[in-house]
């Protein structure tokens, strides 16, 4: 059996897209979609499924594409994914689908998520046929409008339930879009699955923050069960001396200005942003990555400090490959110390040097500081990106909703079922910081729940 | 959405405006605050809610027009709508008896206190209020918290109403004659800082309302922190009413500065536009 490489995808040159925020992979051509699906072997029992959170059939719209099928093969991804063109961008495939795929014993696995992306693009003008059942005369709340979210509103309008999507900020897309760039998901795209779940007949409203604005035991009221999809909105700081000098940002504060509030087009938008010479990112995830290739956009030269070594970083292996092509730097195996500044404004930052121990409870080496040995870097910006903390404000305000250790939302993960009755959750506010797609299987599973409980009125 | 009802000048730069937002009309407390964008391509900025009518759905804001956003604020009539009005957030004010009570109010600290003002002359209080400004011109609401306190005293920093001096000159004198059980300031940061820098010494227990920088008002940015008793506390979701004696003013006035020269450069470019 011939082993043909994967097809690669066409990427805007590095020193080219370090000056835009246009989108860097450009996704395939009709002609290199059909070369990839050509590599499928159509397994009877797909592995590549299994890893998927959504149970996508992936091989079944692969097939689709090999003949070229490209509006079904766009509606068979939707039977268990609402958001392919978001999901084909945005996937850890190489964690999951693409990571089960049996190509990948021999060779390189079947490109699942570029596969998808094609489809999905291909068939952004025309394929977005709404078809529901009729009203059943249920009201369902939804509360956040990110991956979770959205899911949980479009499978249940899709079964003709009225939904009601409330969200804090003033625009729709949670994570997607106040989180996640430009450059690695447009907002366009955005917006377009955005409008699909709007056509659905959900209603969109933004500025109500649930917990403030409207409590959630109101919403019990008028509505027959709500789901909370409010997401990990606490952003996680070093506490460390010197941390609120000036020039220091949350990752969360720095995406949000850029991808919300279009700073960097400020003067034409209202936000400013104020970012130096010399940014450093602390931390090794998706977020750093986000953050360290947004300052290089902005002119920085950038430093991604991690605490742990190169094969820990949690980040998706092409975000690390893109973050270097784009010329960012890294240092492994420190962390910060103290930051100092001048006027206000930070100006250096103390290093502590680790070491790597015993695995800990994420197991994940842990790192251990290396006795007397510190450096100092000098930085004028600094964006902490260390992570996020489930967002309190409902569970502080809401009567018997029980919550973890971190204020993690409690359920029973196959259904998303709260400690109090007629309550689901899902997605980050369930789970800490994870991914799109994880977020929108846990939607997946409580849309189900919610019509399980709603057809037959067992909770 | 978000209609604006009613609109009236207070002073040469201070507004008042009504609009139509029924959730928060209904959900607000004195102390919390809404979030406001102006238009699509706008900031988010904090502001305070001075009254609200459930009834009718209403609420009503005062903003002083210092930098862009508040201008094209200004520059909003009635009958126009607002891009974006969220809330309420932060944390109601600790409304109940202490006995008595000073409230010290500057700049648009004047309206904002007017709703703690009245739910702690409910709850029994014996209110005496202090406002501060520079002139004669910039005062107003001095009818408003005339009638709600049982002591008034204005005073402007060139004596051409009330008293000469700052709001701390009076305030010295309460707490040297009489018993102050709490003291509330609202106002200018620098304010709010004199007033608890003078309390402390005599023991007082005394809140400010703080007022920095902020986007989303959820606490999902954290770019409201301020340092409370050496903890970092978000003002948005732990705030904005803190213990005066207890914030660093210092860190907080330098964190409202961040942005100073892009604020001025957005106000140029307005200013150019409108020429």
């Amino acid at each position: 059996m011939p082993k043909r490489a994967r097809v690669p995808m066409r990427e805007q040159d590095p020193e080219e897209r370090i000056k835009n925020f246009d989108e860097v992979a450009l996704g395939y051509s009709e002609e290199e979609a059909l070369l990839e699906a050509d590599r499928c072997l159509q397994c009877p029992k797909p592995k590549c499924v299994e890893g998927c959170p959504v149970e996508i059939d992936i091989p079944a719209f692969i097939s689709l594409i090999k003949e070229r099928k490209y509006k079904e093969a766009y509606r068979k991804i939707k039977e268990k994914d609402s958001l392919p063109a978001i999901t084909g961008r945005v996937c850890p495939q190489e964690n999951q689908c693409e990571k089960t795929c049996v190509l990948a014993r021999v060779g390189e696995p079947i490109a699942i998520g570029r596969l998808e992306r094609f489809v999905a693009d291909y068939c952004k003008e025309n394929a977005q046929e709404v078809k529901k059942e009729p009203f059943n005369g249920k009201r369902v709340a939804v509360v956040g409008s990110g991956p979770a979210g959205l899911t949980v509103s479009a499978d249940l309008a899709k079964l003709g339930y009225s939904v009601t999507l409330f969200e804090a900020l003033h625009l729709p897309g949670g994570v997607l879009t106040y989180g996640i760039p430009d450059f690695r998901l447009p907002k366009d795209i955005i917006k377009r699955e955005i409008e699909y779940v709007k056509a659905l007949g959900v209603e969109f409203v933004p500025n109500v923050v649930v917990g403030k604005t409207i409590l959630l035991d109101e919403l019990l009221k008028d509505y027959k069960a709500v789901f909370i999809g409010s997401g990990a909105g606490a952003p996680v700081f070093l506490n460390v001396p010197g941390e609120n000098l000036l020039g220091i940002y949350s990752a969360n504060e720095f995406l949000s200005r850029i991808n919300l509030m279009r700073a960097h087009l400020f003067p034409e938008y209202d936000t400013p942003l104020k970012v130096g010479k010399k940014v450093l990112v602390v931390g090794g995830g998706n977020v750093a990555m986000d953050s360290a290739r947004v300052s290089r956009r902005l002119g920085a030269e950038v430093t991604i400090l991690y605490r742990r070594s190169r094969e820990e970083l949690p980040a998706r292996l092409e975000e690390i490959k893109r973050a270097e092509e784009e010329g960012v730097n890294f240092i492994f195996l420190a962390t910060p110390l103290a930051f100092s500044g001048s006027n206000g404004w930070v100006d250096a930052v103390e290093c502590q040097e680790m070491e790597l121990g015993e695995p800990d409870e994420s197991g994940r080496r842990a790192p251990i500081p290396k006795k007397g040995a510190t450096f100092t870097l000098k930085v004028d910006t600094v964006i902490i990106a260390i992570g996020n903390r489930p967002n309190p404000i409902i569970s502080k305000t809401t009567q018997g909703l029980e919550v973890g250790r971190y204020g993690e939302i409690l359920v029973d993960p196959a259904t998303g079922k709260t400690s109090k009755v007629g309550v689901f959750a899902g997605g980050d506010i369930v789970s800490g910081s994870a991914t799109v797609i994880e977020a929108m299987g846990a939607g997946r599973r409580s849309a189900i729940a919610i019509h399980r409980y709603l057809t037959t009125g067992v909770w | 959405m978000y209609k604006i009802v009613d609109k009236k000048r207070l002073s040469n730069n201070v507004v008042q405006m009504t609009i139509e937002v029924p959730l928060i009309a209904k959900a607000i407390k004195p102390g919390q605050f809404i979030i406001i964008m102006v238009y699509e391509k706008g900031e988010r900025i904090p502001l305070t809610v001075v009254t609200s009518d459930k009834e009718r759905g209403l609420i009503t804001i005062v903003f002083q027009e210092v930098g862009k956003t508040t201008k094209l604020l200004g520059k909003k009539e009635i009958g126009e709508e607002l891009f974006a009005v969220m809330g309420p957030n932060g944390n109601p004010f600790p409304v109940r008896y202490y006995g008595n009570v000073v409230l010290v109010a500057g700049g648009v600290g004047v309206a904002e206190v007017v709703p703690i003002a009245k739910a702690l002359k409910e709850a029994g209080n014996h209110i005496t209020t202090i406002i501060g400004a520079r002139t004669k011109e910039l005062l107003f609401f001095t009818d408003v918290l005339g009638s709600i306190s049982d002591k008034l005293y204005v005073t402007t920093d060139d004596g051409s109403y009330g008293i000469k001096g700052l709001v701390t000159l009076p305030l010295k004198e309460l707490l040297d004659t009489s018993r102050i059980d709490m003291v509330l300031a609202v106002g200018p940061t620098i304010m709010m800082k004199a007033v608890s820098d003078l309390t402390r010494g005599y023991k007082v227990k005394t809140y400010v309302s703080l007022n920095p920088i902020m986007i989303d008002g959820t606490g999902m940015c954290g770019g409201c922190r301020v340092t409370v008793d050496g903890k970092t506390r978000f003002v948005c979701v732990d705030g904005p009413e803190f213990d005066g004696h207890l914030v660093d003013f210092d860190e907080l006035m330098m964190r409202q500065r961040t942005y100073i020269e892009q604020e001025r450069l957005a106000l140029k470019l307005l200013e150019e536009k409108d020429a």
